[in-house]
């Protein structure tokens, strides 16, 4: 037989414990909750951004740069949002500045385990637009808003942007 | 715009938003939306109905595909016109301008707009993801993927811009003149989340009516600096509904039709890192030199709020915003947000939104919020207690403003409310606002009393 409860939490624990309960309802309704799980993987391709994350494993960080207007993308864009050319790679520096930050202390689901943890807008001289990083080595109370930092490389690359990290720089 | 016919909203109707319906699945919240407002128009029958438009933002949490086309076979509005609209957070205020665009252009003369979500059927931290999958996927997500941390990332700046450059100018040490800075913005967006709690006291539709001060919004568990737990709206259930009808059969349904008198979208990129640095679109009351040097809209503001407001202010020939609109019900999904949007609304001019508050404009000239006022209550904002009281399923939110503004330009919020402490008196106009994203969708609609 199904468990009946009188309060969701309850309904909730016990539906990812066994699978199923009922809530006895306070509008008095008797209402069945059954779990029903959803993964799927994703064969997930980068197609035209695919040099940046590459580039990442060399401990390189690409921009891109509007052949036409010379518009500069601290965040690749392969066509320019400006004037709709198409771009060209560019190595960014590896140096630059908080342009706007916070630390979370809670999440989504997946980075629930690494709060709290410290997001970054980043500049870079002489370009456009920003970058948005972790920043690791620092607490809550040294960041400011214009402090220099330096980006840092994962070891052994996911192929994922957070293969790149911003420290404090000196 | 030109040559549209005229287009009113003639009823509504809203669910309780919860935490969880159990007792409900989205087909039967809508329904009993739709029955509501169907009951306050005795004259209409659904063969009368020639159209809907069925909102819902996210596909995750339904697990539903073809989710609007269920509600419509529920509602028994098959076979008519139909069709799903989805803009993220702006959902619910973009399929209002649906429902507007197949009256106008003379395809309906009844549409019904509906919209809903049921964000209970997973936990917090995975409806954070579902709603984190709503930024780059590639570029933005897999750094944090959380949308509060976006939105303390533009309020930092914000706060840099306009508070740290201007108040806090004469303090020399660079950290601490942001601190007091932030702590500044922290303790006035705070008064923004008091203003919402205690008006929700009056609204039985609200999920997280509260009689708070700004020290227990400051004492709030902090989600990702500056926000606190109260300046963040919740996830919900909840549907809503609203019927519309053109200026040749509006007579027919009720003698208190409100007119949808403007209409405006704007649009930013997906990501922040992207957005341009430029000039800001001026109202005609703003000059080039009041924005001197200013990055625009940077992560600070949004542009495609002011681009929204720009377009229906035009729409509906307002020139004096402050003047001409009797409240606003505008997307508070943060305290921070709320402030920033005063700002593209140009209720007053960039960097203005902090002082507005502390004025006491945006709050009720007759409600008690423990606080020192100067002008309170010039221009209400969020009366209903939005989003951060009222809570945001997010496909109902829009619906659900467009409600609570008809109901106020009626002047029928008792009726509705069973208490009138929210009644804006003689309310002539009414703004609603709804936004999607890191501000990358906005839509501005503006109903007036007839």
């Amino acid at each position: 037989m199904v468990e009946k409860f009188d309060r969701f939490r309850d309904v909730m624990k016990e539906v990812n414990k066994s699978g199923a309960a009922i809530y006895r309802n306070p509008v008095g309704t008797e209402d069945l909750v059954i779990l029903s799980p959803y993964r799927i993987n994703y064969i997930h391709s980068y197609a035209q951004d695919s040099k940046f994350f590459t580039a990442l494993a060399e401990g390189k960080l690409m921009g891109s740069v509007c052949k036409k207007c010379k518009y500069r993308y601290g965040t690749p864009r392969s066509h320019c949002m400006e004037c709709g050319s198409e771009t060209e790679w560019f190595e960014l520096p590896l140096e630059g500045r908080v342009h706007s930050w916070t630390t979370c202390y809670f999440g989504g689901e997946e980075f629930l385990k690494e709060t709290p943890f410290n997001l970054v807008l980043v500049e870079f001289k002489g370009v456009n637009t920003l970058f948005l990083a972790r920043l690791i080595g620092a607490a809550m109370d040294d960041i400011f808003t214009g402090m220099k930092v330096r980006a840092e490389f994962k070891k052994k690359p996911k192929y994922l942007v957070s293969d790149v990290y911003f420290v404090p720089a000196k | 715009m030109k040559n549209q016919r005229k287009v009113y909203a003639i009823s509504g109707g809203v669910t309780k938003f919860a935490k969880a319906h159990p007792e409900m699945d989205f087909r039967l919240m809508v329904k009993k939306a739709f029955d509501y407002a169907m009951k306050d128009v005795p004259n209409l029958e659904v063969k009368d109905i020639d159209s809907s438009r069925i909102a819902y933002f996210s596909d995750h949490f339904t697990r539903q595909l073809k989710a609007a086309s269920m509600v419509q076979d529920f509602i028994g509005l098959n076979p008519k016109d139909s069709r799903r609209i989805e803009w993220g957070g702006a959902t619910g205020g973009q399929c209002i301008q649906a429902g507007w665009e197949a009256i106008a252009s003379g395809r309906s003369d009844i549409c019904v707009v509906a919209g809903f979500e049921t964000m209970s059927r997973v936990e917090t931290w995975k409806g954070n993801e579902f709603i984190a999958l709503a930024s780059d996927t590639n570029f933005d997500y897999p750094v944090g993927g959380f949308y509060t941390g976006y939105y303390a990332l533009m309020v930092q700046r914000h706060i840099y811009e306009y508070l740290r450059k201007s108040k806090f100018a004469h303090i020399k040490d660079e950290k601490e003149a942001q601190r007091l800075a932030i702590n500044d913005a922290m303790r006035i967006m705070s008064m923004v989340s008091v203003k919402n709690h205690i008006n929700a006291l009056h609204n039985p539709y609200a999920q997280y009516p509260m009689r708070l001060s700004v020290d227990d919004v400051l004492k709030s568990e902090m989600i990702a600096y500056p926000l606190n737990r109260h300046n963040i709206c919740t996830m919900s259930d909840g549907a809503a509904v609203m019927i519309l009808a053109s200026e040749d059969v509006v007579s027919r349904y009720t003698k208190k039709p409100v007119l949808i008198k403007g209409v405006g979208c704007g649009t930013d990129t997906m990501r922040l890192s992207d957005r341009p640095h430029g000039e800001v679109p001026l109202f005609d009351w703003e000059k080039k030199s009041d924005y001197g040097g200013l990055d625009y809209p940077g992560v600070h503001s949004f542009r495609a709020g002011r681009t929204a407001a720009l377009e229906a202010y035009k729409h509906a020939g307002i020139k004096n915003p402050n003047k001409e609109l009797s409240f606003i019900e505008l997307h508070d999904a943060y305290a921070s947000s709320e402030i920033q949007t005063y700002e593209d609304l140009g209720l007053c001019k960039y960097g203005g939104g902090y002082d507005f508050v502390e004025q006491g404009h945006p709050f009720l000239g007759d409600i008690d919020y423990g606080l020192e006022l100067p002008r309170k209550g010039t221009m209400p904002v969020n009366p209903s207690g939005g989003l951060i009281a009222c809570g945001h399923p997010v496909g109902a939110t829009g619906i659900m403003q467009g409600v609570f503004a008809l109901w106020q330009l009626q002047g029928r919020i008792k009726e509705h409310f069973g208490d009138d402490a929210l009644q804006i008196k003689n309310a002539k106009r009414g703004l609603i606002h709804s936004h999607a994203g890191t501000g990358s969708s906005v839509s501005v609609s503006i109903f007036e009393a007839v």
